[in-house]
This record gives C-alpha cells, sequence and structure tokens, in this order.
C-alpha cells in the first residue's frame, strides 16, 4: 500500500537527518582551528549533496506527475460504463444518489457540497483512505475508483464542517453483479 | 584562517522580553489545550463535541499567533543591531495583538464560536445557528486586528531596510546575486528580515481582504464570494503567515550559532540565491494546500507540488546544511541555547521530508486531512520554529558568563527532544493509518494512537514548563544585562 511506503520513506529521510546531525554533534567537541580548508571540502560536499538531491528528487517527482487523480482514465482499466453516485455533502450528512455498487467495474462519484466546504473521504474496509476529493459548494469534483474487493466501505468527511463533522459518515456497499441495486 | 568579527550584541530590549514573555505563556496555554483535545479523543476526558472543537478553534488562531508574536520578536532583536527600527510600532503590533487575542477568545469563550482557526468561507457564516453572526465577525475581527500589527511592522522594517540599504534588491543583496558587486550581501538578519516582509505584506493584505469580504457577508449575506477564491485567498494567507515564522525565527540561528562557533555565517551567492528562490516558493507553493480541490486549474496543482519539492532544497541545502557546516569540529560549548538551536535545524529538516510527500499530489489523495498533517507541521514548528524561540529564551536570559544549567534543564531538554519526536511521529502514524484530522471523536480503531500522543504531549509540556519558568525567573536580569556566548575551545575571549 502506498500509505505504509510514505511512512517507510519518510521515516528512512528523518532517520538520515538525524544520523547526520548526531555525527556532526559528536565530531563538534574538537576544534578545527583553521576553518579554510573545512569549509572548502564541505562546499564541495555541499555541491555533491545538491545533485544527489536533485537526481533523486526530479525523477521522482516526475514519476509521481505521471498519474494524477483528476485524469479521466483514473480508476478504470476497463472501457465498461462508469457506475455514477451523485454525492452532496450537508452539514452533517451524505446524499448519495445511490448505495451499492458492482466490484471491479468503475464508480465515478460526481462530490459537490449544499452548504460549506466537505472532504469526500472514502475508506476501505480495513478502515484505509482510499481516494478523495474536496466537497465544494458551487462546484462538482469527480472522483474515479474502481473497488477491487466486495465489501462495506465508508464515507467519511475529510473537512472541518462544524459541530457533528466527526459523524458524518455514510456507507457504500461493494457487491458483485447479481446483487447490485439499479443505479 | 576565515575571519570571524563578533557582532556586537547591544543587550535585549524590555519590549522584546514583553513579546516572549506574551508568547510562551500563551503557548503553554496552547498546549495544555492541545493536551487536551488529544486526551479527549483517547477517551481520557469527556469533553464533547462543542468543548473540542472550541479547544481546536483556539488552539490553531493561537499557536499561530505565538509563533508569529514570538518569531517577530526574534527577527526584531536582532534587526536592530542592523538598522533602525521603532520601538513604539514594535509595541504597538504587541498591543494589538492583545486585543486580537481578547476578541478571539470573546468570540469563542462567549459567543462559542468554533469555526476553526482556518475560517474557511463560508463555515463561518453557516453555523447551523451554534454561534451568531456576531460571534463570527469578532473572531474574524480579532484576527485582522492581528494582522494590522503586523503589517505595521513590516512596513516600519521595510522603512528601515530601505533607509539603510536603498532598496528591497539590495537588502535582498541583488547585487552580489545578479550583479557585478563582489563580496558578500547584507547579513543574513537583514536578507531574511526583507524578505519575511515583503512576503508577510502581501499574504496579510490578502488576507485582511478576504477576512473583511467575510465579515460583511456575515451581515449581508446576499453579498456572496466565490467560495474556490476565497479558499485561495484563505490558504495563500495561511500559508505565507505561519511560514513567515520559522523564517522569523531561523534568524536567531544565523545569529548566535557563528557565534558560538566563532565561525561566519555569511550572505554568500548560494545564501543569497535561495532567499530569493524562498521568496518567490513561499508566494507560489500554496496551491498544494488545494490539490484535493480538482475544480482548480491544474497548472496551479502541478505547481504546487513542483514547488513543494524545490523548497526543500533550500531548507537542506543552505540552512541546515550551512548549520552542520560551522558546528563541524567547532570546538563549540554546548549550552542550553546552542544545543536547542541545533536541534531546531534537525526540526525543521526532519519535518519537511514528510511535509513535501505530502505535496505529492498522488500522496495527497490518500493522506490530505488525515493525522499526517499536523504530523509535519508540528514536526518544523515544534521541534523546528518553537525551539529556535526556547534557543532564544535561554540565550537572552544567559546575562553572566560562568553562568550554567542546571540538570534540570538538560533534562527538559532531553525529555522535550524525545517526547516532541513521540508525538509528532504518533501523528505521522495515525496519517499512515488514514485517521482524519480535526474529529472531536475518533473511531475505536484510532483511539490507542491518541492515547500515545496524549503521554507524549504531557512530557513536552513539562519540558517547556521548564524552558519557560527558566526564562521568566531570569528575566528581570535579562532585561538589564548583555547575553554572554560560551566560545568555542581554542579562542580568546
Amino acid at each position: 500500500m502506498l500509505h505504509d511506503s510514505v511512512w517507510l520513506i519518510s521515516i528512512a529521510l528523518m532517520s538520515l537527518m538525524s544520523a547526520v546531525f548526531i555525527f556532526v554533534y559528536v565530531l563538534s567537541h574538537v576544534r578545527h582551528a583553521d576553518y579554510k580548508p573545512l569549509q572548502k571540502r564541505a562546499y564541495r560536499l555541499r555541491t555533491a549533496a545538491f545533485w544527489v538531491l536533485a537526481l533523486t528528487l526530479g525523477p521522482t517527482m516526475i514519476y509521481s506527475l505521471l498519474d494524477l487523480p483528476y485524469d479521466e482514465s483514473r480508476g478504470s482499466s476497463n472501457k465498461a460504463t462508469p457506475q455514477i453516485i451523485n454525492a452532496v455533502g450537508y452539514q452533517w450528512r451524505w446524499e448519495l444518489s445511490r448505495t451499492e455498487v458492482v466490484v471491479g467495474q468503475p464508480v465515478e462519484f460526481r462530490v459537490t457540497s449544499a452548504d460549506v466546504n466537505h472532504g469526500f473521504g472514502i475508506y476501505d474496509t480495513n478502515l484505509r483512505l482510499v481516494a478523495q476529493a474536496q466537497a465544494m459548494p458551487g462546484y462538482t469534483n469527480t472522483v474515479r475508483h474502481t473497488f477491487d474487493t466486495e465489501g462495506t466501505y465508508r464515507i467519511l468527511c475529510m473537512e472541518y464542517c462544524g459541530l457533528i463533522h466527526h459523524n458524518m459518515v455514510t456507507e457504500i456497499k461493494v457487491v458483485k453483479l447479481a446483487g447490485a441495486q439499479r443505479g | 584562517m576565515v575571519e570571524y568579527n563578533n557582532t556586537i550584541d547591544r543587550g535585549t530590549r524590555a519590549s522584546v522580553l514583553a513579546h516572549i514573555a506574551t508568547a510562551v505563556l500563551t503557548l503553554l496555554l496552547m498546549m495544555v489545550f492541545g493536551l487536551l483535545m488529544r486526551m479527549e479523543q483517547a477517551q481520557y476526558i469527556e469533553l464533547g463535541p462543542m468543548w473540542f472543537y472550541q479547544l481546536m478553534t483556539l488552539h490553531g488562531a493561537g499557536m499561530v499567533g505565538v509563533a508569529a508574536i514570538a518569531g517577530a520578536a526574534i527577527m526584531w532583536h536582532f534587526l536592530r543591531q542592523y538598522v533602525s527600527l521603532s520601538e513604539r510600532i514594535f509595541m504597538a503590533n504587541l498591543a494589538l495583538f492583545l486585543v486580537g487575542v481578547a476578541m478571539i477568545l470573546a468570540s469563542v469563550l462567549g459567543g462559542n464560536f468554533h469555526g476553526a482557526w482556518t475560517f474557511l468561507y463560508p463555515l463561518p457564516t453557516k453555523s447551523m445557528g451554534l454561534w451568531s453572526p456576531g460571534a463570527a465577525a469578532l473572531f474574524m475581527g480579532g484576527l485582522l486586528v492581528i494582522g494590522a500589527g503586523f503589517v505595521l511592522l513590516h512596513l516600519d522594517i521595510a522603512r528601515a531596510v530601505i533607509v539603510r540599504y536603498g532598496s528591497f534588491a539590495r537588502a535582498l543583496g541583488w547585487p552580489q546575486l545578479f550583479g557585478r558587486e563582489e563580496g558578500y550581501g547584507p547579513p543574513p538578519a537583514v536578507v531574511a528580515s526583507t524578505m519575511v516582509t515583503i512576503v508577510n505584506i502581501v499574504g496579510l493584505v490578502v488576507g485582511a481582504s478576504i477576512i473583511m469580504m467575510m465579515i460583511i457577508n456575515a451581515y449581508v449575506p446576499s453579498f456572496s464570494i466565490e467560495p474556490l477564491l476565497a479558499k485561495n485567498m484563505i490558504c495563500f494567507f495561511g500559508h505565507v503567515f505561519i511560514n513567515a515564522t520559522i523564517y522569523m525565527a531561523v534568524i536567531a540561528v544565523y545569529e548566535l550559532l557563528p557565534r558560538y562557533t566563532q565561525r561566519p555565517w555569511k550572505s554568500n551567492r548560494v545564501f543569497l540565491a535561495s532567499w530569493t528562490a524562498s521568496l518567490l516558493m513561499v508566494l507560489f507553493i500554496y496551491p498544494h494546500h488545494l490539490l484535493m480541490d480538482f475544480a482548480m486549474p491544474r497548472w496551479m496543482l502541478i505547481m504546487g507540488q513542483v514547488i513543494s519539492y524545490l523548497n526543500t532544497f533550500p531548507i537542506l541545502i543552505v540552512t541546515a546544511y550551512g548549520g552542520l557546516m560551522i558546528v563541524y569540529r567547532s570546538g563549540i560549548r554546548w549550552d542550553m541555547t546552542s544545543r536547542l538551536l541545533f536541534l531546531s535545524l534537525f526540526g525543521w529538516a526532519a519535518g519537511a521530508m514528510p511535509a513535501f510527500i505530502d505535496g505529492t499530489i498522488s500522496v495527497n489523495y490518500i493522506m490530505h486531512n488525515t493525522l499526517w498533517v499536523p504530523g509535519h507541521f508540528h514536526t518544523y514548528l515544534l521541534l523546528g520554529m518553537m525551539t529556535m524561540l526556547f534557543g532564544f529564551m535561554y540565550h537572552v536570559g544567559n546575562t553572566r558568563r560562568d553562568a550554567t544549567e542546571g540538570m534540570i534543564d538538560r533534562i527538559a531538554l532531553w525529555i522535550f527532544a524525545i517526547a516532541t519526536l513521540g508525538f509528532t511521529l504518533s501523528f505521522l502514524y495515525s496519517g499512515k493509518s488514514s485517521v482524519a484530522r480535526r474529529y472531536a471523536a475518533h473511531l475505536p480503531e484510532w483511539v490507542p494512537y491518541d492515547r500515545v500522543a496524549a503521554v507524549f504531549a504531557a512530557l513536552v509540556i513539562a519540558a517547556v514548563l521548564v524552558f519557560m519558568l527558566r526564562f521568566l525567573l531570569r528575566l528581570r536580569s535579562a532585561a538589564r544585562n548583555v547575553p554572554q556566548i560560551a566560545l568555542a575551545r581554542g579562542n580568546p575571549a
């Protein structure tokens, strides 16, 4: 899962930072009287660090931009007609045009709000956030997602919207083809 | 041999100490509010959602205010070594800050306003009857008054910098960076203050504009605002203002670490380029707060991600690396000030890691508005910016050359470092586990993380209490004497 990768990469980078700071701290107690040569070496190392950073971050950034959630092809590996769900956020409930979808077929959530900003967050059966978009008054944001496994998915509000924000929850059932309600 | 010329320290003005005392007392109160929120989520106490969201609103607004007022005091303290600043305007800023705080407290505690410090349109005026338009206007008016104080302060800084250096361009070292002038640019404190002044004036004007529109909207609902434009303006203002606090506070690192290590931290071309780049990036990076607003122009969202990545360069390659460079084999004498400042550089650099990753659009899709977000900003604000403040507090209080901190301070420092890391990592781990942000009550599966976080938060507060008490005990001495620095080994006093 991307969640785990993001966590591990962050921890690895933060640990690397810690190691560098501890290294410098440990070697700080003795004074190298002539700073000039030390400074020259440090500047050379900085240039190298710059290029390492640039050559690591640059391609990572470009690669990550190849797959954006805004793309219309997102969530659809096949050409099946998407199952459309109109989702409207209200203080403090969701109104969905349908609550059952078929597993393995693309779903298109057309998300908006009738009052304030909300966040439309789709949580899988393991309570992992798998997709989201802001529910904005006056705008419709389209979230495209294909559910790979059956089960009951929860929709949670991801943007603070007032007193009952934490209880603004609804559910979607992802079922096999035969059991799905007509949309 | 690279020469280091000691900067003349003109002592600490009572006005600076007043700012810092106000900031640290407010900080402690806001930390207690934060702890109460975590304890509520951990189900250790039962406040109810109304109190939770009121505390959340106060915690957010209060912490941003604390960071701003503390950062301003640090910047003003060092900048006045180079330019002539008005102390009256500086104090007017503090007075307006206190008026603003009183208005915000009245709005939240008296008027039940709990629309979050982000006052995201149209929530402040659509409360489902839980607070009045007057309470919303009072809250936003409080922010406006605080903002007006900062505009005054920055205008005075702009005046002083232009009088001394001729223009913003010269104060940013552009003749050295882009022109033919050889040598170093103005001192880092001047470069940083100029950058902060430019971005904050722009940010505050945008923030004041949207607040004014929203106050009108509170009383005249037919005066409606385009919601996405409002969101852009609020995010722009919020991003610039909170980030400026770090850029103000880091001046303590630029000024003090060289004194401790007896090594220069000059405005060379790389330094100047990084600050000019940061100036532009802080103005154009804000769409990374709007990555889940699919209606935004796509180029702006991609720009938000690209700049989030680029923004790590000045932090890592210039400031963090610069700090490491002058400390390495320097013979530095470690005391509370130098340790805290060194730790603060780590906090800033480490916090930038989960932050830029969150700026990746495909990551934001599954992490936005989870606890990952407070996870990264608590790292660079608490372990970065606030730690710079604590280092500065020890510095101004350290007025005797033979003064040594007690064992309790050193223990507090270790507790602070470990507990803050534990606290922020528990946020980040919760974010990784998709725990939603700004929830008064958590699902049962999330509660264990909250319990761990609450324990670490309590330890952080205990450590900060020690820092604060030490500062308050030294206040009188700090107002009368010049701070002393423990010189690096092998250097004449």
